[in-house]
């Protein structure tokens, strides 16, 4: 048993003892000190397992076994053809674009790829793209408008490369190309996060009609650690930063920045690809057909709506 | 000779004896000169002897660029509402209050309608002193309401930008503010209007990463910090030092990333040429 299961345990059994003291009518001052010293050692148990659950699933989303792309690829899509190169600069193997059939509709797939092996952990950048992978990805959106074939991309992506060659061939300039086409492409989009979304390297491909994730995906403007060692100076203060900025599936569709949540198999999509894999298939497929319904105006239109309404974190005095 | 028959007297030790000198005085950051400030002040805040640009407030950016200093302010009732009720080593709400204060700003950014060398202009300008001039909610709402006033009046969109990125303490919802402006700046590039981009020291982050770097022209100061990554980020990822003048606008300008690197005392008439260009 796991620290995060036997909290819950514990806090389950706290809760019965509650509702069994609670339950007794009249009750002494005895019961009521009991009753409050209950509650005070379940608020302590419950913040326990906020904590430990925004870092389990951090966990989760990085486990070296979860499905990547490439795996959701081979079950989901046939005719999967890559597209390679930015026609600028390089090719990106951390982000890879490809023309696939989905459920016999043409598509223009993006996704960003991490490495299983050490050696293709390398190559793969750890899934970490740069400019010219964005590039690469702005390109075979274009040329799916311009051949009306929706767009599906899936992120997993600890961050955008924070290197020195990115820096000098724009990696800001890169994504923030990509965030204003993305808003204004006349085809239908989907991103689904699949793993880490990682800041502004995920949502570069992420302003999209649909932005799903999974159940144990994050989604945060940065890493747990990052954010640790900014505010708290303490990079061992992960898990509190990654409690205290709420990056889980679940607290993204509470702050209405997601559209949906695609639920795992028990233990994590990596305990059963195959069913993980099920499970996408099912609400993209459903997501795809309803927004192929749509006149690309009205997509549009929807589109910006969504974005200018979302994050309304002010009020107006 | 009144020296020798001047009586002997205490020394008037009442009162303060120290003369104060803060204030008056500015190190330059540039050539370690020290600089006096009335000086500074009437060269723009440009070090005189190494033109070195330093930092200004929103407000002084805003009064060196529009005419007779003069502009009307909008979106000033706007502020966080805190949605993560995060805490760090201190409150967000705490450090919001006291950045409120010492800025007397709503939050980093003050959006302003005005006239530059004669023509009207939306301006946004970005307050580095507020938290780090970071993006969250409002800032986000208030750029997008000056792109929304800029494509209602048909005015150009000047944005000059100071800011570290995204303000962590709103979480993925600073992150959400980078779509909400870009797709706005998207519909301003449809309306066919100008946007005029200025970039100043720093500018990094989620700032860079979205509208800093959409400007129809991206124009920076010189010497100015900008960047996606942070240059200590980069630093441990590639585990080797940096070289001389990384991330600074020369070295932009140097890489293609920026149209200009613009010294302050001849931006405004830059952005006028500018303005000229891609009036109808």
């Amino acid at each position: 048993m796991d620290a995060a299961t036997r909290t819950r345990k514990d806090i389950e059994n706290i809760e019965r003892q509650i509702a069994h003291l609670e339950s007794v009518p009249g009750a002494d001052l005895k019961t009521k000190e009991q009753l409050y010293e209950l509650h005070r050692q379940i608020e302590s148990l419950r913040t326990q397992f906020d904590l430990s659950s925004a870092w389990q699933k951090t966990e989760l989303a990085r486990h070296p076994q979860r499905p990547y792309f490439l795996d959701y690829v081979e079950r989901l899509f046939s005719g999967w053809s890559e597209m390679h190169g930015d026609r600028r600069f390089a090719d990106d193997p951390a982000l890879l674009c490809g023309m696939a059939r989905f459920h016999g509709q043409e598509v223009m797939l993006l996704g960003t790829q991490k490495g299983r092996d050490a050696k293709q952990r390398v190559q793969r950048n750890f899934g970490m793209a740069n400019p010219e992978g964005y590039r690469k990805a702005l390109r075979a959106m274009k040329l799916a408008e311009k051949f009306k074939r929706p767009i599906i991309t899936f992120i997993d992506i600890p961050g955008a490369y924070p290197g020195l060659g990115a820096e000098e061939r724009g990696q800001g300039e890169a994504i923030a190309l990509n965030l204003r086409e993305m808003a204004r492409l006349r085809v239908p989009t989907i991103a689904i996060i699949i793993g880490e979304g990682g800041s502004g390297g995920a949502l570069a491909i992420a302003v999209a009609d649909r932005v799903l994730m999974l159940e144990n995906a994050i989604y945060s403007v940065i890493s747990p650690e990052g954010c640790a060692s900014i505010m708290w100076r303490d990079a061992t203060k992960k898990e509190v930063a990654a409690q205290a900025m709420k990056i889980t599936a679940t607290d993204l569709q509470n702050l209405k920045c997601i559209d949906g949540i695609v639920p795992e198999p028990d233990g994590g999509a990596h305990a059963d690809i195959d069913s993980a894999a099920a499970m996408v298939d099912e609400v993209l497929h459903h997501n795809l057909k309803e927004l192929m319904s749509l006149p690309a105006d009205h997509l549009l239109e929807s589109r910006y709506n969504k974005f200018r309404n979302i994050a309304q974190f002010f009020t107006e005095s | 000779m009144t020296w020798f028959k001047r009586e002997s007297s205490e020394l008037d030790s009442s009162g303060e004896k120290r003369v104060r000198t803060e204030g008056l005085w500015e190190k330059c950051e540039g050539c370690r000169q020290i600089i006096w400030k009335k000086d500074l002040d009437a060269n723009l805040n440009v070090c005189p002897k190494c033109q070195h640009h330093f930092r200004v407030d929103a407000r002084t950016r805003l009064a060196t660029l529009l005419d007779n200093s003069e502009w009307e302010e909008t979106e000033t009732n706007l502020s966080s509402t805190d949605p993560l009720k995060f805490v760090d080593t201190k409150a967000y709400k705490d450090r919001l209050i006291k950045a409120q204060k010492e800025t007397e700003i709503c939050d980093a950014i003050i959006n302003a309608e005005g006239v530059l060398d004669g023509k009207p202009v939306i301006a946004s300008a970005m307050e580095y002193r507020f938290i780090g001039g970071s993006m969250g909610a409002v800032v986000g709402e208030a750029i997008t309401r000056a792109i929304e006033r800029s494509i209602e009046k048909r005015k150009p969109l000047i944005i000059i930008s100071a800011s570290g990125g995204a303000r962590m303490m709103e979480g993925v919802g600073s992150l959400m503010q980078m779509a909400k402006i870009s797709a706005a700046l998207a519909k301003l590039d449809d309306a066919g209007l100008p946007y005029l981009s200025v970039l100043t020291d720093p500018t990094t982050g989620g700032v860079t990463a979205s509208y800093a770097m959409l400007g129809d022209l991206n124009i920076a100061e010189p010497g100015a910090l900008i960047g996606f990554a942070g240059p200590r980020v980069i630093e441990q990822t590639i585990r080797q030092k940096l070289p001389e003048g990384f991330q600074r606008s020369e070295f932009l300008l140097e890489h293609g990333m920026l149209d200009a690197v613009v010294h302050r005392k001849d931006l405004k008439s830059y952005l006028s040429r500018a303005l000229s260009f891609m009036a109808a």
